[in-house]
């Protein structure tokens, strides 16, 4: 289930005076199981990237293969495509509709021609993977706090069981407490069931901590695309297109500079007090 | 899909009616829509094709842009033109089956009420891509401004006809992204009947309207914080104030609906039946 894009361009109203360039020249493969963060600053095309994935927007020139298939060949699935390649919009708690939150979550499964005991089976799978308690199920989703609201929209993708998951800003407007969660239940969520998890985020603590790889996109074109350690060993040049290097970089890096010879690749705190000790360690053995 | 609807959106541009008063503009359109109605002849649609080909070209709108406004119309133009090509009776017979009968006179209207219709959404689109939303409620809140005395709101009407332009684009957009985001979840809204279709939108409206109220909320939150309360003692950032071009723009209104009216009644030019 591997996703490839090959020299995709897009842009936007074409031929207007709100002309503008979104993608250009995006080459990119994504395997099967790999958690894959997608960052940059606001308007870099993020966005736009993720909605190629699914064939929700059409490439102004370029192809996106799945599966090694070209999506845009006649005769395409695009509707297999969609439910193979679940898209989590930003704030999706802003397309809950239904009375119910389970009848809510049934809306994909029964897009996809499902029984309804069948589609009500995935959408309890679906809010136990999110870990929506059974108690909310019956209620009104409009009911629900910002984090539940998020959950349940979660699960509404995640219950046409997706290959894919793609989540745009899946925290953006929640506390530091919901952001943990979240992201902590996405990555049980990619341990769990094996899943390809995508997710796109403005915040580099977010996705180090998280992604196999990182993709760093910058004005429509991808600047950087490698594991973690290797992207944030460029710190300074993220700095200058409005990124930052997770806060522990920089620590690791000034301690450096003082003297103390430490591994500066450190990209989570745990990584970095490893580091620290092992450099004490080595010190004293040497003293 | 959606972002293609581009009636009453605001169009940037440099150009001279991008500059004019709104008042300017709001009392042209008026005059022009009601000059379409003062003629009924070939010499006066041609004095009004020319009007509205040159104010189009200094507007700097693309021709293509105004015309991709006219797609939402296409229905009610089309239903326009049947009922008076059939229904209209007199002149001579020029085409007749069945219970379907064309007459001379039933050609003519419909061909006239087509362009007349075309013409009217052009003009009155042009006044919107060249003015913005604010311009324009500053401009009608002046032209109305006399009917204070009699008590109507006037500042509250234009504020409320202005936070609605202004969320013409921004519901615009969140439609858009709902229906991507249903779409994302498998829902169809292309195909089935129109029944199916109808309850095919309700993943879609459903959300829309939940966020219009959240919208309006947080709106109306965040004037009363700025201690807005309606129009009382209010003042104006930039008052609107004529200037000479404006005067111009008024002449050449004038001269324009006397000519087309002149022209398109006193001018004999028939060409077969019109």
């Amino acid at each position: 289930m591997s996703i490839k894009l090959e020299h995709v361009d897009y842009v936007y109203s074409p031929g207007t005076a709100y002309e503008k360039k979104a993608l250009s020249d995006i080459c990119l493969e994504i395997p099967h199981g790999e958690f894959v963060g997608i960052i940059g600053h606001t308007g870099s095309g993020k966005s736009t990237l993720t909605q190629h994935l699914n064939g929700l927007i059409r490439a102004t020139a370029g192809t996106v293969y799945y599966n090694g298939e070209n999506i845009y060949a006649e005769g395409y699935d695009m509707k297999q495509l969609r439910t193979q390649v679940g898209l989590v919009f930003q704030y999706p708690e802003h397309q809950l509709f239904e009375v119910d939150v389970l009848t809510d979550v049934c809306f994909g499964p029964k897009n996809q021609g499902l029984s309804q005991e069948e589609c009500v089976k995935r959408a309890q799978e679906a809010l136990r993977l999110v870990g929506l308690k059974e108690k909310y199920w019956k209620s009104s989703p409009f009911e629900l706090s910002g984090g539940q609201k998020r959950r349940a929209a979660i699960a509404g993708v995640l219950a046409m069981r997706p290959g894919v998951l793609v989540l745009d800003e899946p925290t953006a407007g929640l506390d530091p407490k919901g952001r943990d969660d979240i992201l902590d239940q996405i990555a049980w969520l990619h341990r769990q069931t094996g899943m390809t998890v995508i997710l796109v985020s403005h915040s580099m603590e977010d996705i180090a901590k998280y992604a196999d790889r990182i993709i760093v996109m910058n004005k429509g074109k991808i600047l950087y695309n490698d594991a973690p350690k290797q992207v944030f060993a460029h710190y300074q040049e993220l700095e200058k297109i409005g990124l930052a290097a997770p806060q522990v970089t920089y620590i690791m890096h000034e301690i450096r500079e003082a003297g103390f010879d430490v591994g500066v690749t450190a990209t989570t705190v745990a990584e970095a007090a490893d580091e620290i000790l092992e450099a004490v360690k080595k010190r004293r053995r040497g003293a | 899909m959606i972002r293609d609807i581009t009636i009453g959106q605001y169009y940037p541009a440099q150009s001279i009616l991008h500059r004019l008063d709104p008042r300017v503009k709001l009392v042209g359109t008026l005059l022009y829509l009601i000059s379409l109605f003062l003629f009924n002849s070939i010499p006066g649609y041609l004095v009004a094709t020319l009007f509205l080909i040159s104010v189009i070209r200094m507007s700097r709108v693309p021709f293509s842009y105004i015309m991709k406004g006219m797609k939402p119309i296409i229905m009610l133009l089309m239903i326009t033109v049947i009922f008076n090509l059939f229904l209209t009776r007199g002149g001579e017979v020029l085409f007749h089956a069945w219970i379907f009968t064309i007459t001379a006179e039933g050609l003519r209207t419909a061909v006239f009420m087509a362009i007349r219709l075309v013409y009217l959404i052009a003009g009155s689109s042009l006044m919107t891509f060249t003015t913005t939303p604010n311009a324009l409620t500053d401009g009608i809140e002046s032209l109305l401004g006399p009917l204070n005395r009699v008590r109507v709101p006037v500042h509250e009407v234009a504020m409320m006809m202005s936070i609605a332009l202004r969320f013409i684009p921004i519901l615009l957009e969140e439609t858009d992204k709902i229906m991507k985001a249903q779409i994302a979840r498998g829902a169809d809204l292309e195909s089935g009947n129109i029944i199916q279709r109808a309850k095919s939108m309700i993943p879609i409206l459903v959300p829309l309207f939940v966020s219009a109220f959240r919208r309006a909320n947080d709106l109306a939150m965040a004037m009363e914080a700025r201690c807005y309360r309606g129009g009382e003692g209010r003042t104006k950032m930039k008052p609107l104030r004529y200037r000479s071009r404006d005067r111009i723009a008024y002449i050449v209104m004038v001269v324009y609906v006397v000519a087309v009216f002149v022209i398109g009644r006193y001018v004999p030019l028939h060409i077969w039946i019109f």
